[in-house]
């Protein structure tokens, strides 16, 4: 059995919003991808303008490093607003 | 038709006890499981085989249906079944999808589906004799299917939930185009009428055996529902769906088949006559009326497509090579 290759569907729901994965599909180049998009993900008017990708480009985070990545910014809680004290005679800051 | 997915479905695993926890204390949290996570191997195993089997059961299912749209009554009724239709196919795709996260491919699903290893809905195997059986597949096949698959939405497998939210959204028209094709019928002259009954004579007890197994006679409920695969058992699932449907019969002033139903004032809700599990068994297992036609079907339209993707890969690659030599 040959294989189609497997792309990556992208949509924005409309203007102002950014595209949203939605899931992938599969086609044998990115026009045939498009238009095979276009069936399977936006027969309602989910979106207004769609992007595909081979799924094979996208490089991704090393789920095991997601730790070493991804926890350190818990800590430094002086990244957030809450932490600075105004008093409240300043009023909304 | 999902819950079927998890008839045989091996969940056991062998990580150890404190991957094991951790792994649970994940899924009590209400955490996502999303594909590249670690996961036990069994919840792996039954996802594949529950999403596929989900995805095989959406494409089949375009087969009883398909058989009416050149028949269709109206333009109205051709363009609504041709629309659900294509609907049962896009959600196919989209649990293709989902389950190709897990790392199995299409063309190994697909093969699984030919060969006869992997299962799909029972209810498909049951001919579409009449218009009025377009009628009942949306009402009841769908309305179970909603039934079952709302509670999907939450499941704890990230793509199967949002594919699910997808296909919810679809299902609603649906059912509500085969109720008015069963309430057209039901309302129309004698004749019309007893066809809406015949079908619904010939679908209920079909249609309720979706659910699958009695709880207690279901091996592989526990694991699934402590995975929160599964929200709901098969009976709380059976019995939502008779609940709802009963009165939407009376409606119709349609007579379901089962001269033991009748309201239990004391659990709120329908009690219903014996199921045939012998003829559920015997459908699963491949021996419905119309199993062998539905496998060939899909066999056959992969292979006279054979050429089509052939023809598609090879207008992608003169593209690109023509593309190449202009740069
Ligand atoms: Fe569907
Ligand atoms: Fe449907």
């Amino acid at each position: 059995m040959t294989t189609t290759p497997l792309w990556e569907v992208f949509i924005r729901p409309r203007n102002g919003l950014s595209h949203k994965h939605v899931g992938s599909i599969h086609a044998a180049d990115e026009v045939m991808a498009v238009q095979a998009a276009r069936d399977v993900y936006t027969r309602r008017g989910e979106g207004t303008s769609i992007w595909v990708v081979r799924s094979a480009d996208i490089v991704a985070s090393d789920p095991d490093q997601a730790g070493e990545n991804f926890e350190p910014t818990a800590d430094k809680i002086y990244r957030h607003p809450t932490f600075y004290e105004i008093p409240e005679d300043v009023g909304h800051m | 038709m999902y819950s079927q997915g998890l008839i045989g479905a091996d969940g056991r695993t062998a990580e150890t006890p404190e991957f094991l926890e951790a792994f649970q204390r994940r899924v009590d949290a209400e955490e996502k499981i999303e594909p590249n996570d670690p996961m036990p191997e069994g919840y792996r195993r039954t996802l594949v085989r529950q999403i596929g089997q989900h995805a095989h059961s959406e494409i089949v299912g375009m087969l009883p249906e398909g058989n009416w749209i050149t028949r269709a009554p109206s333009l109205r009724r051709k363009a609504a079944l041709l629309a659900k239709v294509q609907d049962e196919g896009g959600h196919g795709l989209y649990l293709y999808s989902a389950a190709e996260t897990l790392g199995v491919s299409r063309e190994q699903m697909t093969e699984e589906l030919h060969s006869g290893k992997a299962k799909y809905s029972s209810i498909f195997n049951y001919p579409t004799l009449t218009w009025a059986d377009i009628g009942i597949i949306g009402w009841l096949v769908d309305g179970a299917a909603i039934m079952n698959q709302i509670p999907l939405c939450r499941c704890s497998f990230g793509p199967y939930a949002r594919a699910m939210i997808r296909v919810c959204k679809e299902e609603s028209f649906h059912q509500r185009q085969g109720y008015e094709i069963v309430m057209t019928l039901a309302q129309g002259t004698p004749e019309q009428k007893a066809m809406a009954q015949d079908a619904l004579n010939r679908w209920w007890w079909p249609s309720i055996m979706m659910f699958g197994p009695h709880d207690a006679d279901s091996q592989h409920s526990d694991q699934s529902m402590a995975w929160k695969i599964k929200r709901f058992t098969n009976d709380e699932l059976r019995q939502k769906f008779i609940d709802a449907t009963v009165p939407q019969a009376e409606y119709l002033d349609l007579k379901i088949p089962d001269p033991d139903l009748k309201w239990n004032e004391e659990k709120g809700g329908f009690d219903h006559g014996t199921i045939d599990w012998d003829e559920f068994w015997r459908v699963v297992k491949g021996h419905g009326p119309m199993a062998r036609d539905r496998v060939k079907d899909r066999k056959v339209a992969w292979d006279n497509g054979a050429w089509v993707r052939e023809a598609a890969l090879a207008h992608a690659e003169k593209r690109r090579t023509r593309k190449m030599a202009a740069e």
